[in-house]
């Protein structure tokens, strides 16, 4: 059974493979990590996939269709979210709208009835407030509620990005380094909101450089390096796989992959 | 059948070459600031009505014309130093409105300096006609396309093969980058709008004797020059120019052959069906959205 | 035990939630408006105060439209003076050429703006920034050309005249009969544009102004939003341009100038982006100043450009929002 199936996808730019040739399959339920060096192609995965690019050659399917090429807005539908690397945050709104935003599939989007204030459409708006405001606390930012966007501190509005998506209700959640210039008890947070997330349903893919947390929760693991793929398999194959540790870690880093292994089998011992 | 086409061809090519100038304004600033100086054309009025009043002061054409375009270089630079260079960072509506601004302040106090008339200069070299396969070219256009080809000459000399002129490229391509390796990049966006404004005025110079112009004579020609700037792809030399001329042939062609009423409706169709076919112009690129 | 907690954090929701209702500028503001609308009148001793209001009021109708392209959506248009242009010819030549009656007229110009505004958007807005404002201002040259030049439809440059308004037998033939009309329309525009905002498509819109790219991860069809906005924007431009023509009984191209557009653009700015009511103060302060400072008349262009480059600078956020900051900041 697979949610996701990626086959010999590439984008190009200009010459230039961003990713290549690339192939790999995503289990629903899980929580899966793609690494790699920086300019390995992790966020041009994540663009393709969402449809913000659309693939030079190659199949993405989703849920058994292909989707590859299709609109972001129509795979919001089908069941596909995420959130960005560079903060992508509505600050033209409060933080409660920003997730209310992501509730837009789910309400009534007639333009007599908004305008003119029907009441099924004020009713329809009043639980998409509701829904938003539960999903403000379930990310852990309830004290934000009635907060302009802008006011928020960096760590608050990368779980803001996580609660606008989770709104969507996706099927499949992508998140481009969630925990990026977080400090470590915010990383612990994210770590937690995570496997919350995963526990309840929700297939996640993670690009993050934070070793610690991705060898911690990944269930399976998929590393890339120019664009291709390097490897995949679990935290502990991949840990333990030489070209691993030479060509994405580096010779000298033998020791961090070192602590990384620790942090991973610690996890793993609960 | 020969005559009336070349006709029309030379009317387009002249009026293209003005066109092709503002043209050049527009990308020149843009590059530097992304910026679109919707006061492009009040440099052009600058400088037709800076040299007819000069002259009525007293001052030989070639004075009065020098005078001009360093009135429309102080225009361009203020606009820069009191305006634009107050709003760093500012949205693109923001931006476009301060310009609009600008161009509506430069008109009132042109109307206010000068008058509200209209005003034409002598043409440089005499008005007899030259005769071609039985259309007719006056001396004032030969003077428009020299110049015109003679600035473009310089401008590629300036950007391709001076130390400023490579700064002032760098800047436009990255201007963290330019900043760090020594360009300094505020002196390099004084300059362009000061290049932006002479360009400007020296279209204006040329074009007076053939069209006259008034306190809002700039509007026409800098939406034009906008235009032609489009059409080539916003930024680029070589487009700047080339769209210049492609705007301002099918002016001329779609006045002669299809309707003079609607002359200046042509280059607003060409510049709509650019923007709807090839969005990023003749010559530009088409940038990826990064996020 | 947690299930009655949470309801008890709904009820709070809720009551906190009407609590700010009676405050939002749905309930507050359009009431203001209201209010302002009917003590003004009392100040009024001549026609030609009627006359700035009314003035006022159509300019602010076009401009609230306006501000949810521009301000809400985050989309320039440069060319909004077309379509209150053209809504005021259909209603001109239809009922001065073809005896249509005035309200017909004004319906026919809403479909022909409607239809006209839905064909473009599509291409238009793909654009962004400085194309769009190309673009934008392109097509409302095009259509002021238009008007310009068709002169046996509508009289060219020298004008044409237009019918008295009629609304089911009642005809407004007096000053203080155009108030009352025009500011009745414009309290139904605030008040729709308000609830327009508060709703999920409000929403979209401003999550189209925020990142085109997150709104359509969580499922906004951005380019279909940025058409809908574009369109209805377009028709209270037409609906404006309509009741305009009847109001002055005579009409010009002016109306569908490039300037007109421009005008247009201030006033939102000029009031305060992303502000309903920034747009009312915008068209009543931009309309009202050069009709009572005629002593400024030469100088119009210079103080309008000057005012609109500082108002930039200094008060990006315009006019009404930076006040209402700045009364925020005085208050404990």
């Amino acid at each position: 059974m697979t949610l996701l199936v990626v086959e010999n996808l590439s984008k190009e730019f200009g010459g230039i493979h961003a990713v290549e040739d690339l192939t790999f399959s995503i289990a629903p339920g899980t929580i899966h990590s793609i690494i790699g060096p920086n300019g390995a192609g992790k966020t041009t995965l994540f663009n393709l996939i969402t449809g913000v690019y659309v693939p030079s050659s190659g199949s993405i399917r989703f849920d058994g269709e292909e989707i590859s090429g299709r609109p972001t807005f129509e795979l919001a539908k089908r069941g596909i979210s995420r959130s960005f690397q560079n903060l992508q945050i509505f600050f033209n709104m409060t933080a409660l709208e920003n997730v209310m935003v992501g509730r837009h599939l789910h309400q009534r989007r007639g333009l007599l009835a908004a305008m003119l204030r029907f009441p099924g459409s004020v009713r329809a708006d009043e639980a998409a407030r509701q829904k938003a405001s539960e999903l403000l606390a379930y990310v852990g930012l309830e004290q934000y509620l009635g907060a302009e966007a802008d006011s928020l501190p960096y760590g608050a509005l990368k779980r803001l990005e996580i609660a606008r998506a989770l709104a969507a209700e996706p099927k499949l959640l992508l998140l481009d380094e969630p925990a990026a210039g977080c400090n470590a008890t915010e990383t612990q947070e994210i770590d937690d909101l995570i496997q919350k997330v995963a526990a309840g349903g929700v297939t996640v893919v993670l690009v993050e450089h934070d070793m610690r947390l991705v060898m911690g929760i990944s269930d399976h693991i998929l590393v890339l390096d120019y664009g291709k793929k390097l490897t995949e398999g679990t935290a502990e194959e991949v840990r333990g796989n030489p070209d691993v540790i030479a060509a994405y870690l580096g010779a000298g880093a033998a020791s961090e992959a070192g602590a990384a292994s620790e942090a991973g089998g610690g996890t793993e011992a609960h | 059948m020969l005559a009336e086409f070349l006709q029309f061809l030379f009317s387009g090519i002249t009026v293209g070459a003005i066109y092709a100038l503002v043209a050049l304004g527009f990308s020149i600033i843009y590059n530097a600031s992304h910026v679109i100086n919707f006061a492009q054309g009040e440099f052009v009025m600058i400088g037709g009505m800076a040299t007819v009043f000069m002259m009525a002061g007293g001052l030989p054409l070639p004075a009065a014309m020098l005078v001009a375009v360093a009135i429309a270089v102080c225009a361009g630079l203020a606009l820069e130093r009191f305006a634009v260079g107050q709003s760093r960072g500012a949205s693109v509506v923001t931006l476009i409105i301060i310009t609009i601004g600008a161009s509506i302040f430069l008109r009132g106090l042109a109307s206010v300096v000068w008058d509200r008339n209209f005003h034409t200069l002598p043409s440089f070299s005499g008005d007899e006609p030259i005769r071609l396969a039985g259309a007719t070219l006056t001396p004032q256009s030969l003077w428009v396309l020299g110049v015109t080809l003679v600035v473009a000459v310089l401008l590629f000399w300036f950007f391709t093969r001076t130390l400023m002129g490579k700064a002032m490229l760098a800047t436009a391509h990255n201007r963290l980058a330019a900043q760090l390796v020594g360009i300094n990049t505020r002196f390099v966006l004084m300059l362009s709008f000061g290049l932006a404004a002479a360009l400007g005025a020296i279209g204006g110079i040329l074009i007076t004797p053939i069209a006259p112009t008034y306190f809002e004579g700039g509007v026409m020609l800098g939406l034009k020059g906008f235009s032609a700037a489009i059409v080539g792809g916003l930024g680029h030399g070589l487009g700047a120019i080339v769209g210049g001329l492609i705007v301002g042939i099918a002016e001329a062609m779609g006045a002669g052959y299809i309707s003079s009423a609607y002359k200046d409706a042509f280059a607003f169709v060409l510049i709509l069906l650019v923007l709807f076919f090839m969005p990023s112009g003749l010559f530009g690129v088409r940038g990826t959205e990064r996020v | 035990m947690a299930v009655t907690e949470k309801d008890a954090g709904t009820e709070a929701l809720k009551r906190g939630a009407r609590r700010t209702a009676l405050l939002s500028p749905r309930y507050a503001g359009v009431g203001a408006l209201i209010l302002v609308i009917i003590v003004l009148q009392f100040f009024f001793t001549n026609n030609f105060h009627y006359d700035v209001a009314i003035k006022i009021g159509l300019s602010a109708i076009v401009c609230v439209g306006l501000n949810l392209l521009i301000g809400y959506a985050g989309q320039i248009s440069l060319g909004h003076a077309g379509f209150f242009g053209l809504g005021a010819y259909s209603s001109a030549i239809l009922t001065d050429s073809y005896g249509w009656p005035p309200l017909a007229s004004l319906f026919a110009g809403l479909v022909l703006v409607g239809v006209l505004s839905f064909v473009l958007a599509r291409p238009i807005l793909r654009l962004k920034g400085h194309y769009l404002a190309m673009a934008t201002l392109g097509m409302g040259i095009i259509i002021s050309i238009v008007l310009n030049q068709e002169v046996d439809l509508t009289g060219g440059p020298d004008g044409m005249p237009v019918p008295a308004f009629s609304l089911f037998g009642w005809s407004p033939n007096s000053e203080p009969a155009w108030y009352w009309l025009v500011s009745g329309v414009l309290v139904v525009t605030v008040w729709l544009s308000l609830n327009l905002i508060d709703s999920s498509i409000g929403r979209a819109l401003r999550a189209v102004h925020g990142s085109e790219v997150a709104a359509e991860t969580v499922g906004v069809d951005t380019t279909r939003y940025k058409v809908l906005i574009f369109v209805v924007s377009a028709l209270f431009a037409s609906l404006a341009g309509s009741l305009f023509a009847h109001y002055t009984g005579f009409l010009t191209p002016v109306v569908a100038e490039f300037f007109t557009s421009i005008q247009f653009v201030i006033m939102v700015v000029f009031g305060g982006m992303a502000s309903v009511f920034g747009s009312v103060v915008g068209a009543a302060v931009l309309t009202a100043l050069p009709e009572f400072l005629t002593v400024l008349h030469d100088y119009e262009h210079l103080v309008f450009g000057l005012l609109l480059m500082l108002t930039m600078i200094f008060m990006s956020k315009g006019l009404l929002p930076s006040l209402i900051i700045l009364i925020r900041r005085r208050l404990p």
